[in-house]
């Protein structure tokens, strides 16, 4: 009947529609998650050119930035000392643990968290200092048969979602002889139970070294710690005993092992491999002696690259380390060491899971609704002797009942998405400005769809559908750059507001006791440090005067507010017209 | 006639060519998916490259080969269901409608189609307001 087809084609064309929007929300979210992992490699390397150029920072004992970047060891943290001298109170309802720990206390662990209990700080110091003994103990290259057991089950990146993890543990058991595990990294950070996750993952390890097996990922690296979230959820957890708590989970972490082989046929790595992969070569290495981001290409990779569908292996520009790599790189490895498959993690997937690579390549991710409510399912691999891997999804969600695509398709994911993009916009509008008036030599204000498209591509540098998006941007787009041919230098104001990640950064660094406040000499030292790395050439003496001006109540210490007023005070100082600016910043929102 | 699931290889992900030429604005009936497809396959893969897409689909497009339902024609087609003009569509009535005349939905689009649909408070289908809500977009 007619009626009948009329309906169904509307609803068709209705169901499309939103399956496109879903799909660019991803889009967005995704690049915008990785341009950020990419800033945060290079914030890495802004510190290794402060380690070349300011040997002596303040003066005064070690260097802050090379103790970040060179991490000495603290001795004391080697000893039984740096937790048996902490008192656990009467008063104290949480768990309690007793080493060596038994099924008992991982019990005990996971009620406790269940019922949102903090774990005390000696008993993390102590589990942390068992579990660095252990690692201490196992090689880069962790080799597992399934000879002796069942089925090993493979998980991806948690990111501090506990509510996965317990569901993964329901679903498929606790792990035990019976239950062996395989955790591909990335724990921590993004979630808001990393300390929980971890706690759990490290106690199974002491109390089954040979069922359960954790691989490193690229957010077990304290500097992504401090971007992500995991030092900020340590510091607000653990406020006395916090810095000697990250100081021990960044031992536990560079002593975390690279790989994991079953039956030597499977290879499991976080992110991936390159074309310079070798995995003889990758079992010789110090792996605690090689930080995450520095110059051994080796464990970078590993920790880092994605795969891709051309053949070949280029540098990863969209993470800003590691590479992307082809089918033939991976054939190639495979052939090279007698393998058959890689599973890796390290990116999201709708169905938490993705075959490439003509199905030699598997994407396994743990953390359901990753980037809001309703985004995309977990998943896990179960692999037996015949080494077939099967799938199993999840999904956390409020209701039990099975989620349809209007459900699944938040609309506030988009909002959010949307939102997202337009600060990055907003961050690169000078850019932005210049790129689209190369394109209107007449001044006429305007330039053609696809001029546009093509500025937005290379100023930003995000692959996304940006003619697609083009009706929710055009708001921020529609203004007359007319008044932007006086614009030379970049805007100050939005340097700022780019770097304020990293500002905030810089500032917690040198905020050591993270009260929040920092001395002015600190903040002085700050400043340079901000100046030289931008290349911008600033006078000590105006540096003082404006540091003895943004302490407001002059009790010696700034907080960071006052911090980045600092810097808006300056570009006021410096910017010869500010009446352009006050034109300029009506226009976006 | 089952819905047909070609991809198109240009996307990390495969996309259903029904979803593609949606989001474009038209309208095609299963039939009409079913003889693009036919013009633009790999073989029997149940791939679609890129390069023979888009010419087809750029004279899909200037000819607006499958143009879109005027909204009151949608209400029309309700209403020939709901025969007592109540307002209204029971669930069960829509679900035997759709999955056993025109162009049948699969039990999954039957299942997303009640659960977006349907008032949760009271099980009916209020069509008059759900035109309104859905033809309503705010792009393209």
């Amino acid at each position: 009947m007619k009626a009948a087809v009329l309906i169904q084609r509307w609803y068709r064309r209705y169901m499309a529609r939103l399956e496109m929007r879903r799909r660019y929300t991803w889009n967005i979210f995704q690049s915008i998650e990785y341009a950020g992992e990419q800033d945060q490699l290079q914030l890495s390397s802004f510190f290794s050119f402060m380690l070349d150029n300011f040997t002596q920072l303040n003066g005064n004992g070690p260097d802050l930035i090379s103790q970040l970047l060179d991490p000495v060891v603290d001795p004391w943290l080697d000893k039984e000392t740096c937790y048996n001298l902490i008192a656990v109170p009467e008063s104290y309802t949480g768990p309690r643990l007793s080493f060596p720990l038994s099924v008992s206390d991982t019990n005990t662990l996971l009620g406790a968290f269940k019922e949102q209990q903090t774990l005390h700080a000696r008993y993390v110091l102590q589990l942390l200092y068992e579990t660095k003994k252990l690692l201490k103990q196992m090689p880069n290259i962790i080799h597992l048969s399934t000879s002796y057991t069942k089925e090993i089950t493979i998980c991806g990146d948690l990111h501090g979602r506990l509510d996965d993890l317990l569901l993964i543990f329901y679903k498929n058991g606790l792990p035990s002889a019976e239950t062996p595990y395989v955790f591909n990294g990335d724990f921590v950070d993004r979630g808001k139970k990393s300390v929980e996750v971890v706690m759990l993952l490290f106690a199974y390890l002491l109390l089954y070294p040979d069922y359960m097996h954790l691989n490193r990922g690229n957010h077990e690296d304290h500097i992504m710690n401090l971007r992500y979230g995991f030092t900020k959820e340590v510091m607000l957890k653990y406020k006395t005993h916090g810095r000697e708590i990250l100081q021990l989970f960044q031992d536990v972490f560079s002593l975390l092992p690279v790989a994991t082989v079953i039956d030597g046929k499977i290879l499991i790595v976080h992110g991936g491999i390159s074309d310079q992969t070798d995995l003889d070569f990758l079992s010789t290495i110090e792996r605690h002696k090689v930080s995450g981001s520095k110059q051994s290409f080796t464990i970078v990779d590993i920790l880092w690259s994605d795969p891709k569908t051309q053949e070949g292996c280029s540098a990863n520009t969209f993470r800003g380390g590691g590479c992307y790599f082809g089918p033939d790189i991976t054939q190639r490895l495979l052939l090279q060491h007698g393998l058959q498959l890689l599973i890796r993690s390290h990116e999201c997937k709708q169905e938490g899971y993705e075959l490439c690579h003509g199905g030699q390549v598997i994407t396994i991710f743990s953390a359901s609704n990753y980037y809001e409510e309703g985004s995309n399912r977990g998943a896990y691999i179960k692999v037996g002797r015949e080494l077939v891997p099967r799938f199993y999804q999840y999904q956390v969600s409020r209701t039990t009942r099975k989620l349809t695509l209007t459900q699944r398709y938040n609309r506030s994911a988009e909002g959010s998405a949307l939102r997202a993009l337009k600060e990055k916009l907003f961050t690169h509008r000078s850019e932005l400005m210049s790129g689209f008036q190369q394109y209107d030599q007449n001044n006429t204000g305007c330039v053609s769809v696809s001029e546009w498209a093509q500025v937005l591509e290379s100023v930003l540098r995000l692959d996304l559908p940006w003619r697609t998006l083009r009706p929710h941007l055009s708001s921020v787009v529609t203004i007359s750059f007319l008044l932007f041919s006086f614009q030379v230098t970049p805007n100050l104001a939005e340097t700022l507001f780019r770097y304020r990640t990293d500002i905030g950064i810089i500032f917690n660094i040198i905020d050591k006791d993270h009260s929040g406040l920092i001395s002015i000499e600190e903040f002085r030292h700050t400043w340079r440090l901000f100046s030289a790395h931008l290349g911008v050439d600033i006078d000590d003496r105006a540096i003082d005067d404006l540091a003895r001006s943004i302490d407001f109540n002059k009790d010696g210490s700034i907080d960071f507010t006052e911090f980045l007023e600092a810097f808006r005070v300056v570009h006021k100082l410096d910017n010869k017209d500010q009446q352009l600016n006050g034109k300029m910043d009506g226009k976006f929102s | 006639m089952m819905p047909l699931v070609h991809r198109l290889i240009f996307w990390e992900t495969p996309v259903e060519i029904g979803t593609i030429i949606y989001s474009l604005g038209c309208f095609p009936t299963q039939a009409d998916l079913h003889d693009f497809t036919a013009e633009v396959e790999e073989g029997h893969t149940g791939y679609i490259h890129l390069d023979k897409f888009l010419p087809v689909m750029t004279k899909v497009l200037l000819e607006n080969k499958y143009p879109p339902i005027p909204e009151d024609l949608l209400l029309q087609a309700f209403e020939v269901l709901d025969k007592e003009k109540k307002g209204y569509l029971e669930p069960e009535d829509l679900t035997k409608y759709m999955t056993q005349e025109g162009d049948v939905f699969t039990q999954e689009e039957m299942d997303e189609m009640l659960t977006a649909l349907v008032d949760h408070e009271k099980n009916l289908i209020y069509y008059k307001d759900l035109i309104n809500l859905l033809t309503i977009d705010p792009d393209m």
